[in-house]
Order: structure tokens, then sequence, then C-alpha cells
């Protein structure tokens, strides 16, 4: 177990001090982030787990960009998010960050080239050159020969590693994925999750992932833990010491 | 990115001929009905088509072509006289009876024009199809392109030269088939001398229906018809087309069938009942495409794409689907408009103005497709990717 704040010797990605978020107003109001602290690094995979409700996808898209905080501090790469305005957010998120949804998310009517090359075409690339990059990508991730396919003519695995392809083909310095093997089978969970750790980990990127899918929980460098709104735990998974029961026991799916 | 919004769009192939097939209609409706309903108003100024001179004088209480309170026989010497006035002509215009060989009867619009100067002569005869010069002949009339069919006995034997039929008992024999525009009551053209068609025509006390006029060399139209009824006390018009000014026949005949007949409430009706059905299915078609691609483009804000760019890509649908279906809806009236004119009806004249209001009127429908997709898009939160 180690504190939430990062120690120094990786430098930091995202860097969270007494982040809160609420939602509805009055009597409906509801806290949901009360004060979380939280350093993601570069070169690890850090994991965000805790059970439903606690707030783990709020505090993703407040980090992603997506959602604003209420209040606190949140840094990512030395930018203050809460200091930006929606547009240079919005271009931040085009160049800095990298997505995986548990759904996948992927166009139905494009193709896998298609699909993976989007966030470059958001940038402004040429379709030529960010198609040649998406099929770059999709023979690391092992789909080359399925390049052309639309994604209903691919399996949910297969799925997940065009989305993976998507969200490396821009070089993002952040990636940040939502449950990514939930709508996966058990095996097809653990292949997506050896490709991802493959082409995604970097010394310069920092990978954050919402699970509950403790099969998973041994590509993570960190796991921190959440419990009503609050980052309540971070172990360090360098094999030093075992995974804390409340961590290890999280129920699949 | 359009390239991508233009294949979310072709992907989604039931959505988009959904949307085709709004437009297609709406176009089709819209370009169709109003160019039949111009190509009516054309008709109503046929006479003034067919029996072509600058000026038309008229009984001070007429509005339109087609009335006809009769004249004095002296208002013609009237109108010559009138300084500014290089020639005047009298003419007979009224729908008759013909009888056939078969003994079927058929209406006409009959024409009488001077035997001398034949002013108001149909302005081009079909090649090989008589002479001008033969109308002065006895018993002589010319009958337009139609009348070879109407006006023939034996339905497989369109008329030809030398034909004769029966107007008030009296010989009718065609010694030239003449090119005209249809008359709004349908009935083929028939030119006669003025003498003439006063035989052919039951007896009352005036029979002149209208004097034809042109201008000294030198005065304008506009200045001899102002001569005319400060002169005479007669109504005088132009006859340089519709819109051209207040005084012109065809505006003056074209605006009195709009103020008092239903036929542009009811062509109007048609218009705007394809104007809302195609709103309708379109803009809720394209509703459903949006909701139904909501995920994606929450996913793509989430990815960074600027909420002016998604709006860029639903306006670029929006216009492919309405320039495709104006185009197809377009093509659609314009093969009607072929069969139209090649059967001479329903009438079918289309200005420049129909397929361009047309064309904005789609281009207004698409607008508001798409700004409704806008609204929803622009309201759309990105964190909502992450909640499933």
């Amino acid at each position: 177990m180690s504190d939430p704040v990062s120690p120094p010797q990786k430098p930091l990605a995202a860097c969270i001090r007494g982040v809160t978020r609420s939602f509805g107003d009055g009597g409906t109001k509801l806290l949901v982030l009360k004060g979380v602290d939280l350093d993601v690094r570069c070169g690890d995979i850090t994991m965000l787990v805790g059970p439903s409700g606690c707030g783990k996808t709020t505090l993703i898209s407040i980090i992603a960009g997506t959602l604003a905080a209420d209040d606190g501090q949140l840094e990512v790469f030395g930018n203050d998010l809460r200091k930006m305005s929606k547009a240079a957010i919005t271009r931040f998120r085009a160049h800095t960050i990298g997505f995986i949804f548990q759904q996948f998310n992927l166009i139905p009517t494009l193709n896998c080239i298609e699909n993976a090359s989007v966030p470059l075409l958001i940038q402004g690339c040429s379709t030529r050159l960010a198609e040649k990059k998406a099929r770059a990508l999709l023979e690391q991730v092992g789909l080359g020969e399925h390049a052309k396919k639309r994604p209903s003519q691919l399996s949910g695995g297969q799925q997940q590693r065009v989305a993976i392809a998507r969200a490396l083909v821009h070089d993002p310095r952040l990636i940040i994925c939502d449950e990514p093997t939930a709508a996966l089978d058990a095996k097809n969970g653990l292949l997506v999750m050896e490709i991802f750790e493959q082409v995604a980990r970097s010394p310069e990127r920092a990978v954050l992932i919402v699970t509950h899918d403790n099969r998973i929980f041994s590509h993570a460098n960190r796991i921190a833990s959440l419990d009503d709104g609050k980052v309540t735990d971070v172990h360090d998974a360098d094999g030093s010491s075992p995974l804390p029961d409340h961590i290890a026991n999280l129920a699949h799916g | 990115m359009l390239r991508l919004a233009l294949k979310m769009l072709f992907g989604d192939t039931g959505k988009y001929l959904m949307l085709i097939a709004g437009l297609v209609f709406a176009t089709f409706l819209m370009a169709q009905q109003a160019a039949v309903f111009c190509g009516l108003m054309s008709w109503t100024t046929a006479t003034l088509k067919n029996v072509p001179a600058p000026i038309w004088v008229v009984e001070k209480q007429v509005e339109q072509v087609n009335e006809t309170n009769p004249l004095l026989d002296t208002d013609v010497a009237r109108v010559r006289s009138v300084d500014s006035i290089a020639w005047a002509s009298p003419i007979y215009s009224g729908i008759q009876r013909v009888r056939l060989a078969n003994g079927n009867f058929k209406i006409i619009q009959l024409i009488g024009i001077d035997a001398t100067t034949l002013a108001g002569a149909p302005p081009k005869l079909q090649p090989g199809q008589g002479r001008l010069e033969d109308l002065r002949l006895p018993h002589a009339v010319i009958i337009d392109d139609l009348g070879r069919k109407r006006l023939a006995s034996d339905k497989g034997r369109p008329v030809e030269l030398g034909d004769v039929f029966e107007l008030n008992d009296q010989e009718a024999r065609v010694v030239g088939i003449a090119d005209a525009m249809m008359s709004f009551t349908g009935g083929p053209y028939v030119w006669t001398t003025y003498e003439r068609a006063l035989q052919y025509t039951p007896p009352q006390r005036k029979m002149l229906s209208a004097v034809i006029a042109a201008p000294r060399p030198g005065v304008s139209v506009e200045q001899a018809v102002a001569d005319i009824e400060r002169q005479t006390g007669l109504r005088a018009f132009t006859n340089q087309g519709f819109g051209s000014s207040d005084k012109d026949f065809n505006t003056t005949t074209v605006w009195w069938y709009i103020r008092n007949t239903g036929i542009p409430i009811s062509f109007g009706i048609t218009v705007v009942v394809g104007f809302i059905v195609g709103m309708a299915i379109s803009c809720q078609t394209f509703y459903s495409f949006v909701m139904e691609n909501m995920k994606h483009l929450g996913a793509l804000k989430a990815m960074g794409t600027s909420n002016w760019t998604l709006c860029t890509m639903l306006t670029t649908q929006a216009f492919t689907v309405g320039f495709v279906g104006y185009g197809i809806g377009m093509l659609l009236t314009g093969l009607f408009a072929r069969a139209a004119l090649e059967n001479k009806q329903p009438p079918f004249y289309m200005p420049l103005s129909v397929p361009f209001a047309v064309l904005g009127v789609i281009l207004f429908i698409c607008s508001l497709s798409a700004l409704i997709g806008i609204w929803r898009v622009s309201r759309l939160e990105p964190a909502m990717v992450f909640r499933g």
C-alpha cells in the first residue's frame, strides 16, 4: 500500500488534488467525488477499481476533460484543465488522449481502417496518411487481414483490438480505458490486455484503466481503489507485496 | 471528417433512402404542381400568343383576354384615328361548336382576323401545311396542330388540308395548319377572316371582340396605349409578356385568374402538402438518424471533435440528401414534363424561378433537419460515452 501521491521517480501524467464533483441541485444534489487525490504516472498502467457508483467513471471523465470538476486542482501533463477554455480542452483531448470504451464505440458503417484513423482525421490529418498509420496499428494488434471489414464482421475481442488501434493511432500521451474487458469473455479479455500492453506501454505514455475485472490486475503497475468518492488506497503492483484483499476480491464483471 | 460523415450517412441505407424518398416526393410535388399551375396560367393567355399584336384594345370593363364584352364596329376606326397608331384591325374571338363529318360536335376557339392585312394570323404555319394567303379563299380556315386530332372524324386519320367541317351549318375548309399554344378551354384554335367569323357565329348586335393595333415608328407601345385610352375611352393593353408591366394584357389576365378562381388555392394546397410531407419525413428521419448515431457522435466528441466539426458533418449529411433528393425529384419532374409536352397536356411551363424556389424550399427543409441534429449534438456531453 502507498500514498495516492506519486513517488518522484516517474514523470507525472496527471496530478489530481482535492477534486470534487456533484450532480443535481438542492435536495437532489449528489456529491460523487469528495476530494480525490491521485497521481497517474508516465510509463505506468494505473488501474482504478472500486464498487459500482463509487465515482470511477466520473473521475476518468474529469481527467479526460470531458467533464468539469467542481473544485480542486487538476493538471494533465502540466496543463491546468480547470483554467482552459472548452475549445482548448477539446483540442487537448484530440492531441493528448486516446480512448478505449467498454462498448468499443466503433462506427458500424466504417471499416476497421477508417475507424482506426478517426483520431488522426479529427486532428486534421489527410485521409491517406491517417489510413496508412491506422493500417500499421491494425497490423500491430493482429488485425491486418481484417482491415477492410466492418465492425459487425468481427468478434468482440477483435472489435476491441480495433478500438486499441484507434486509441493509439495518434500516439497519445495518456490513454483512458473504461472497462476494456467488460464486454469480452475471459480468454478474449486476457488476449486483448496482452496485446494492449505490448503496443501501449511506453515510458512517455500513461495508461489509466477503470475496471472491475480482477483477472487483468496483473497488467497494472498501480491499482488505485476508490470508494464513496475518495481514493482510499493505492497499491504499487511491483510484486513486493500481495494485493490487498478488498482489491483482489473485487468481483469480475 | 466530411468523408466520414458521408460514409456514416450512406452506410445507413434504410434511413438514407427514406430521407431521399421524402425529399424526392417534396421536390417532385412542388416543382410539378407549380409548373402545371404556371402552364395553366400560361394557357389563359394563349390567345395573346396566337394572335400576336403589340396592342390589344377592348371594352373598358374587360380585365382579361378571355372575357369578351363586344365593341362597336366603329371602334376600329376610332382606334385608327389615334395619332400614335400605325394600324388597327378587328378581332373576333369566341368559343364555338364545330360539327364534324361523323356528326360529333367539338368546342373550338374561333378567331376572326382582318382579311386584308391578315393581322392576328397565327405566327407560324407548319412546313408544307398551307399558305396564310389561302385564308382569303371561300370557306377557308386555318387550324392548329391540336385541331388535327380533335377535329378528325376518323380517329386514325388526322385532319389534312382540304378537309371540311361545319360551323353554324356553314362549311369550313382547312387551308392551313399552324403551331399554336393550347387554349385555356382546351379547344383547338381555328382562324378565319373577320367577316367569315361573323357568319360562323350566331348573330348579335355587337360582334367585335377586340381591336389589335401597333404604334407608329418612334412611339413606344406604352405611349400608344395611353393615347388610345385617352382619346377613345376604350381600354388598351400592351402584349409584351407576363410581368412586363401593369398595363400588359398577359399580366392582367393571369392575375385575374389568380384572384378570381380557385386554381391557385388548389395548386397551392398541393404544393404546401408536398412541403409539409417532405419536411415531416426528412426532419423526423434525420432526427432519428442523429439519435441512432448519438453514441458514435458522443465518442467523436470525447475524442476531440469540436462542436463546429460535428455541426459541419451534420450539415453535410443533411445537404447531401437534400441535393440528391432534389436532383432525383427534378429528374422525375423532367420526365413528367417530357410526357406532358409530347401529349400537349396537362399544361406544363416551368419558369426559371420554379426550380430555384423549390431548391430554396428543399434547402430550408435540410437546414431545419440539420438544425435539429445540431441542437441535439451541441447539448451532448462527451462524458456520456463513459456511461454506457
